[in-house]
C-alpha cells in the first residue's frame, strides 16, 4: 500500500518540479509548485510525520505560495518569459551537466550506503487510533525539551524579518516623497 | 498485482533518491531561469528536497530530531521568503524588466 502512495506522490512531486522549471508564465510555475508541495506533504504522511505534513500544507502551500502569487500580481511580471533566448552561450547544457552530475553523485552515495539506509526504523512514535497525538507529542517533546533555546531564537529571527521588510518598504516611500 | 504492491515497501533509499532528483531539478531551475521569482521558487524546491531527506532519515534511525530540524528549516524558509520577496518588490518597483540579468546594473 505504501508503494502505491509513494509512486503517486513521487509523480506529483516530479511533475510539479519540472513544471516550475519549464513553465514560461510565473503564475503557472507557482501553481506547479503547489503540486510539488502537496506531494511532499503526502510523503510526510507516509513517513509518519503527520505534524510536519499539516505544517507543510499550511505554511508552504498556504502562506508562501500565496505570497509568491501576491508579489507576481503586485508587480505585474506575469507576462511569459521567452525561454528560447539563451543569455550566455552554452549555459543550458552546462547547467544540465552540473545538476545531473550533482544528482548522480548524491544517488551513487545513497546506493553505496543502501544497506544501512534501507533498514526500517520501528522506535518512532506512530499515530494510532489509541494514541492519535503520538507524532505531535514526540515532536513537541524534542522541540521544547532539547531545542527550546533554538526555538526561542527563531522568534527573534521572524521578528527581524518582519521589521526588516517593513523598513525596506518604508524607505522606498520616503524616497518617492523626496523625489517629487 | 495487489500482491506485488503489498510485498514491496519503499525503503528510505527510495525517498532519498527522490529527494536527490528534486534537488537536482531545483538546482537546474536556479541556473537556467532568469526570472528572479521563479529562481526563488526553485530554491524552495531544493529546501523541500532537503526536508524530505530529513524526514526519511528520521524514520530510518527512529529519531524524532530529524522532524524537529525540518520544523526549523520551515521557519527559516518563511523568513527567507519574506525578506527575499521584499527585496524583489523594492527592486522591481523601479524597473519594469523582470530578469536577473537586468539587475547587473546594481554593480554601479
Amino acid at each position: 500500500m505504501e508503494l502505491v502512495v509513494f509512486i503517486l506522490a513521487a509523480a506529483m512531486v516530479l511533475v510539479g518540479a519540472v513544471g516550475v522549471v519549464v513553465r514560461r508564465n510565473p503564475v503557472h510555475a507557482a501553481l506547479s509548485m503547489v503540486l510539488t508541495l502537496f506531494g511532499i506533504a503526502v510523503l510526510f504522511v507516509a513517513l509518519n510525520a503527520h505534524f510536519l505534513a499539516a505544517v507543510q500544507v499550511i505554511v508552504y502551500a498556504g502562506a508562501i505560495v500565496v505570497l509568491f502569487l501576491f508579489v507576481i500580481m503586485l508587480l505585474g511580471v506575469d507576462e511569459a518569459e521567452d525561454l528560447a533566448v539563451e543569455p550566455i552561450a552554452g549555459q543550458r547544457p552546462l547547467a544540465i551537466i552540473v545538476s545531473g552530475g550533482v544528482v548522480a553523485l548524491i544517488v551513487s552515495a545513497i546506493v553505496a550506503s543502501r544497506t544501512i539506509l534501507g533498514q526500517h526504523g520501528s522506535g518512532l512514535a506512530t499515530t494510532t487510533v489509541d494514541n492519535p497525538d503520538a507524532n505531535v507529542q514526540a515532536v513537541a517533546r524534542s522541540l521544547f525539551a532539547n531545542h527550546v533555546f533554538a526555538f526561542e531564537v527563531t522568534s527573534v529571527l521572524l521578528l527581524i524579518a518582519v521589521v526588516g521588510t517593513v523598513v525596506m518598504a518604508r524607505r522606498l516611500r520616503a524616497d518617492d516623497g523626496a523625489g517629487k | 498485482m495487489t500482491a506485488i504492491f503489498s510485498a514491496i515497501t519503499p525503503t528510505s533509499v527510495w525517498y532519498l533518491i527522490l529527494a536527490a532528483v528534486l534537488f537536482g531539478i531545483g538546482a537546474l531551475g536556479v541556473m537556467v531561469r532568469r526570472n528572479p521569482l521563479v529562481m526563488f521558487m526553485c530554491i524552495e524546491l531544493m529546501l523541500n528536497a532537503v526536508n524530505l531527506s530529513f524526514v526519511a532519515l528520521a524514520r530510518t534511525w527512529s529519531d524524532i530530531e530529524g522532524q524537529t530540524a525540518v520544523f526549523f528549516v520551515l521557519i527559516v524558509a518563511a523568513a527567507e521568503v519574506v525578506v527575499g520577496l521584499g527585496i524583489i518588490v523594492s527592486i522591481m518597483r523601479r524597473r519594469t524588466a523582470a530578469t536577473a540579468d537586468d539587475l547587473s546594473s546594481l554593480k554601479g
